[in-house]
């Protein structure tokens, strides 16, 4: 019978999407689990699939329409439905949609689904498998007592899901012996090194325009929903929360040296970044920090549980931060691959509700500016955040001499209706135990 | 064995069971000279008398009322309500009374009632007269609540409910009298609380009762031409519910259905969904699909009546969604 969709809740503050753009037009076939169209929230464009297997008889709102969640944006003709009849049913959404006559069973097999392992449908909330990773309960039991990385199998199931089916299957296949052989290595490197950041290629700055040139118009750009966003989030916050900013000088002498020996033996794909041994640095600190790892209720403080370290990314037209769960938990290498890829993920406009959600502490990272230190503003409803600058090689005195180290400076923002100064400096004090002595990153 | 219909083995339950025991008898509306509604006690008024099967006033709350009252003083009645519609009118006897008797007066007194019932839709009767308000009754701890979907569980499970000490509401679907069963010969009895497994099956559990066995084995056929083989557990009674089938089924499947023919809301699919979640979660490979009636009155319209009650397409579609 006709299935209609509707426009998926993709987070759960999420109200409204706009309909970017329709990939299967009216009359087109669709598979279960293909692309049906794209949708814009506040944070992100999303591609949603469809649950069903059939014809698209009709898309009931047109592209750039904004729509209330859970509204109905099409219908999809069971195969062998006449699709005029199930696009007439459409009208009546809403209650008991008219049953079409009987239609024929398909053959199971063209009913498996192809893998579809890109963007997700649905927010699933409370998950906390890597990198938003979806898998029924058995299947996550099985990878348990099988020990599989559920990241290295390909879902099968609505979504994108990892299934019982693909468990069994990947047991079967060679596949499970060759380690890491994960499809988010490909991705490409999150931040150029800092060989790259301290010595930055001078290229010509552009020349002035002649002055007998005419004067360009002004250019009116509307707010895209992202920055509309990002301007009502920031605006929320700097306002409400009474922010206070301390700095800390770090020495990373040995975390650049400890850094290009990891390297040495990694390839490319799997290369850490400084910004990595941060995120790992800072969730061990947050441990002995609750207080600065917490959001700010009515009249309560909520210390969470998890330590999950959003990573500033810039994207087009604003910036998006990617979520590194339970990163005081996960080794370095794993870190710095899940960043890597979710932030990939956001450049492309490709990311996943679950890449941007669940934050409790954010860092962001100019680094690869050549910026030596900024002040950045919290992300609510944190209570604090890290602004990174670049690592670089200054003068420092060393036994009563100048010598040449490398230094970073790091300046923390806390809302003060949570924390005070004395903590957030012993906070800083304590990432210094782990940034200067980067060995203890690595145990 | 023979094959006979569930009218016959509903009529041979009830008749064996008098018989048998001088203290069962019949009370309801044209059960007597008329020979019931449905034709079921037809005979009985020739063959027992007008005292063990007695015709009553067109007064539900009488019927149960009274039922109550002999049940208290050690008879064993069977109150036939015309159809499970009207038994709204005598919902405090049923749910006040019979429910709670036991209990509140500390097992001094049982209740050996059988309240013998009609429902579900399909045959045009309207709104009020075409309701499965099944899920209603198995709400109230105090009451067993029994629908059986073959002649040979409807024969077996009456027999057992008359035999039995406590209130039973037993719920006959309309559209299966005329259902044909393999029935076994002679006294036998099936035990109340007992789900089971009706059709075997490894790729999806379909979980139902009453008329939507009948609907669920045809899906079930259908699906099987397809290579899809569907596990279908007969519930047979809603209270005490049986999930030890329903969870070792689940536990094989992984994938379920649920087939009910009353309203999805606060339905039988919620509640046997919701146990799956509870107590096999961690075998659970797709989210439950639940298969019930369109949330509207039933409409008159023979059509429109088709449409809202739950046809074996929609379980075919249900199952194709879970796998």
């Amino acid at each position: 019978m006709a299935e209609i969709v509707t426009m998926p809740k993709l987070g759960f503050d999420m109200a409204e999407g706009t309909l970017v753009k329709w990939v299967v037009q009216e009359g087109e076939k669709i598979e279960k689990g293909a692309v049906l169209a794209e949708i814009e929230t506040d944070k992100a464009t999303v591609e949603v699939e469809s649950n069903y297997e059939g014809v698209v008889a009709r898309h009931l709102v047109e592209a750039g329409a904004v729509v209330p969640v859970n509204m109905p944006i099409a219908v999809i003709a069971a195969p062998g439905e006449d699709v005029e009849k199930a696009a007439q049913s459409a009208g009546k959404a809403e209650g008991a949609p008219p049953k079409p006559e009987a239609t024929p069973v398909e053959k199971a097999e063209a009913a498996s689904p192809a893998p579809a392992p890109a963007a997700q449908a649905e927010a699933p909330e409370g998950s906390h498998l890597p990198e938003g990773l979806r898998a029924s309960p058995i299947a996550r039991r099985m990878a348990t007592e099988a020990r599989i990385n559920l990241g290295q199998v390909a879902g099968s199931g609505p979504g994108g899901r990892i299934v019982k089916r693909d468990i069994v299957e990947y047991l079967q296949s060679p596949a499970r012996y060759q380690e890491a052989a994960a499809p988010a290595l490909k991705a490409e490197p999150a931040r150029p090194s800092i060989e790259k950041a301290t010595k930055p290629t001078a290229p010509l700055a552009p020349l002035a325009p002649l002055p007998t040139a005419e004067t360009p118009a002004d250019e009116i750009l509307p707010l895209n929903r992202l920055r509309a966003a990002i301007g009502r989030r920031m605006t929320e916050a700097k306002q409400q929360a009474p922010h206070f900013y301390v700095t800390h000088e770090y020495d990373v002498d040995s975390l650049v040296a400890l850094r290009q020996q990891v390297n040495s033996m990694l390839s490319d794909e799997e290369k850490v970044s400084v910004n990595d041994f941060i995120v790992k640095g800072v969730a061990l600190a947050l441990r002995q920090f609750p207080n600065l790892n917490a959001s700010l209720g009515e009249n309560q403080v909520i210390r969470h549980g998890a330590v999950n370290i959003g990573v500033a990314v810039a994207v087009e037209g604003g910036l998006l931060t990617v979520v590194c769960r339970d990163a005081d938990r996960k080794p370095l290498r794993q870190i710095a691959v899940e960043v890597r890829t979710m932030a990939s993920r956001a450049r492309e406009g490709k990311v996943r509700p679950e890449d941007i959600e669940g934050s409790t502490f954010s860092i962001s990272n100019l680094g690869m500016y050549d910026v030596e230190n900024f002040s950045a503003i919290i992300n609510p409803p944190e209570a604090a955040i890290l602004a990174v600058g670049t690592a670089r090689q200054v003068p420092v005195v060393k036994e009563g001499g100048l010598a040449v180290g490398w230094r970073m400076k790091a300046t923390l923002s806390v809302d003060h209706r949570v924390s005070d100064g004395a903590e957030a400096a012993r906070f800083l004090q304590a990432l210094a135990l782990y940034l200067e002595g980067p060995l203890s990153l690595l145990l | 064995m023979a094959r006979i219909t569930m009218r016959e083995a509903i009529s041979r339950a009830l008749w064996e069971e008098m018989e048998r025991d001088p203290d069962v008898f019949i009370m309801g509306e044209e059960v007597g000279v008329w020979g019931g509604s449905y034709a079921v006690t037809k005979g009985f008024y020739d063959h027992f008398g007008e005292k063990r099967v007695r015709d009553t006033p067109i007064s539900e709350s009488t019927i149960i009322g009274a039922a109550i009252g002999a049940a208290l003083t050690g008879l064993r009645p069977v109150a036939e309500l015309m159809t499970i519609n009207f038994a709204f009118s005598a919902m405090d006897h049923i749910v006040n009374q019979a429910a709670k008797l036991h209990y509140m007066f500390g097992g001094q007194m049982t209740l050996p009632l059988v309240i013998r019932t009609v429902g579900g839709g399909g045959r045009q009767l309207g709104a009020t007269h075409s309701q499965t308000p099944d899920a209603v009754f198995a709400h109230f701890p105090g009451l067993k609540v029994v629908a059986p979907g073959t002649a040979e569980d409807a024969k077996g499970l009456l027999k057992s409910a008359i035999r039995s000490n406590d209130p039973i509401f037993f719920i006959e679907h309309a559209t299966l009298y005329q259902v044909r069963g393999e029935v076994p010969d002679g006294d036998y009895t099936i035990p109340i609380g007992k789900s089971k497994v009706h059709r075997e099956g490894k790729d999806v559990t379909i979980v139902t009762y009453s008329k939507m066995l009948e609907t669920s084995t045809k899906a079930a056929e259908q699906l099987a031409a397809t290579g899809i083989e569907a596990e279908i557990i007969d519930l047979r009674t809603l209270r005490p519910l049986d999930m030890e089938p329903v969870l070792a089924s689940f536990r094989k499947t992984n994938r379920a259905v649920i087939v009910e023919e009353g309203w999805r809301s606060f339905g039988v699919g919620s509640e046997i969904a919701s146990r799956i979640y509870e107590e096999a979660f961690d075998y659970v490979d797709a989210p439950i699909q639940r298969v019930a009636q369109k949330e509207v009155p039933l409409p008159y319209n023979r059509t429109l009546e088709q449409l809202a009650l739950p046809q074996v397409e929609d379980v075919i579609q249900a199952v194709k969604e879970v796998l």
